[in-house]
C-alpha cells in the first residue's frame, strides 16, 4: 500500500477492461454455474423468470437472494423477508468498510462511492481486496465497476440458463451447481491470503470458519455474526499483537 | 395477481435490506483511517464472515444438499483444495473437482 502514488495510472477505461478481463472466464464461468443453481430454484418452484432476475439486478448477492426464494415458498411475510435477508446480508457492511479506504481517491465525488457499493459482493470484492495493492489508486475503482459488471451479466445470464433448464436438469447436476458456491469461495480466500502483508487474513478465516460450528449449533440465525465478530476480533488482536511488538 | 404483487413486493424489501449493509458500509468506511486498528478489525470481520459463511454452507446446507453426507460434502471440499494445489492454484479445476464428487454422489444417492 505504500507504493501507491508511484504505480503507472491506466486511466478509467484502461482500469475498467483490465478488471473487465479479471473477471472474464474463470470466475463469471462459476458465479454463472452458481446462478444457475439460484435460476432453477426459482424455475422448479414456477415462480417468473421475471422476479428471478429483477431481484439479480437489484439485490445482487447469492445467499440473501436464496434466503428470499425459501422463505417466500414458505409463506413468510414481507418484514420477516426483509429481516432475514438484511441479516444474511450483514456481512456486506464490513466487506464495503474494508474496502472504502482502498478505492477511494481524495477529490473524488462520495457518490461514486455509494453508487459502486451496489456492487460489493464476494467474488468482486475478494478479488479486488487481493489486486487493489498492485493498481494505482485512481484506477482501483474502475477495476472494481469493471470487474463487478462481468461477474453480474454472468450472474443474469446464469439465471436465465438455469430457470429454464430447471425441469431438464438431473437433480445431482444442480446439487452440483449449488455446492460451487462455497467450494469456489473457500479457494478465492485460500487465494486471497497469499501476498498478504502478515497472518491476519488467515487468522481471521480461520477462526471464522472454526468458531461458526460451536455458534451454529447455539444459533442458526446468529451464527454468522457471533463466528465473525469472534473470528475478526480475535484477528485483529494477532494484528495488535504484532505492531505493538 | 396479488401473488405477483406479493413476490415483488418481498423482492424490493430484499433489495433495500440488502442495499442496506452497503450504503452503512461506504459511510463508515470513508470515516476511517486504513492504517488504524478500526479498519483492521472491520476487515478482519469481514474475512470471519465469510469464511464462517462457507463452513455454514458446507456443513449446515439448506434444501435438497442435505440428503448428501456431511463426509461427501467434506470430502468434495478436500478434493477441490487437492485439485487446485496440484494445477497451479487453477480455482476453475478445484471447482470442477468438488462438482464432479457431489454430482456423482448425488446420482448415486437420488437414483
Amino acid at each position: 500500500m505504500v507504493a501507491d502514488d508511484t504505480l503507472p495510472e491506466l486511466g478509467p477505461r484502461g482500469a475498467l477492461l483490465a478488471g473487465a478481463r479479471a473477471a472474464a472466464l474463470a470466475p463469471a464461468l462459476v458465479l454463472g454455474a452458481s446462478y444457475v443453481g439460484f435460476g432453477s430454484l426459482v424455475g422448479a418452484h414456477e415462480l417468473s423468470l421475471g422476479f428471478a432476475l429483477f431481484n439479480t439486478l437489484t439485490a445482487w448477492a447469492l445467499p440473501g437472494q436464496v434466503v428470499l426464494v425459501e422463505l417466500y415458498l414458505a409463506g413468510s411475510g414481507v418484514l420477516a423477508i426483509m429481516l432475514a435477508v438484511g441479516l444474511a446480508n450483514m456481512r456486506l457492511a464490513p466487506m464495503t468498510v474494508a474496502m472504502m479506504p482502498l478505492v477511494a481517491s481524495p477529490g473524488r465525488p462520495a457518490w461514486r462511492l455509494y453508487a459502486s457499493a451496489f456492487f460489493v459482493a464476494v467474488t468482486c470484492w475478494a478479488m479486488t481486496m487481493a489486486q487493489a495493492p498492485n493498481l494505482a489508486r485512481r484506477d482501483r475503482l474502475s477495476w472494481f465497476i469493471g470487474c463487478s459488471l462481468v461477474l453480474w451479466a454472468a450472474s443474469l445470464v446464469g439465471t436465465i440458463v438455469g430457470f429454464y433448464a430447471a425441469a431438464e436438469l438431473p437433480v445431482s447436476l444442480t446439487l452440483a451447481l449449488v455446492f460451487l458456491n462455497p467450494v469456489y469461495f473457500l479457494l478465492l480466500f485460500l487465494q486471497s491470503t497469499q501476498g498478504a502483508r502478515d497472518a491476519t487474513r488467515l487468522v481471521a478465516l480461520l477462526s471464522g470458519g472454526a468458531l461458526c460450528v460451536p455458534a451454529h449449533l447455539y444459533s442458526p440465525e446468529w451464527s454468522l455474526l457471533i463466528a465473525g465478530l469472534g473470528g475478526g476480533t480475535l484477528a485483529a488482536l494477532y494484528r495488535f499483537a504484532l505492531v505493538r511488538r | 395477481m396479488s401473488a405477483e404483487v406479493g413476490l415483488y413486493g418481498a423482492a424490493v424489501a430484499a433489495a433495500a435490506a440488502t442495499y442496506f449493509w452497503r450504503g452503512f458500509g461506504v459511510a463508515v468506511g470513508g470515516r476511517l483511517d486504513p492504517n488504524g486498528l478500526l479498519f483492521e478489525w472491520f476487515a478482519a470481520v469481514a474475512y470471519a464472515i465469510l469464511a464462517a459463511l462457507v463452513v455454514r454452507l458446507v456443513v449446515f446446507p439448506s434444501g435438497e444438499l442435505r440428503e448428501i453426507a456431511l463426509a461427501v460434502r467434506l470430502g468434495a471440499c478436500a478434493a477441490a483444495l487437492g485439485t487446485y494445489l496440484l494445477f497451479g492454484r487453477s480455482l476453475f479445476a478445484g471447482c470442477f473437482a468438488a462438482a464432479a464428487v457431489i454430482a456423482a454422489a448425488a446420482s448415486g444417492v437420488l437414483s
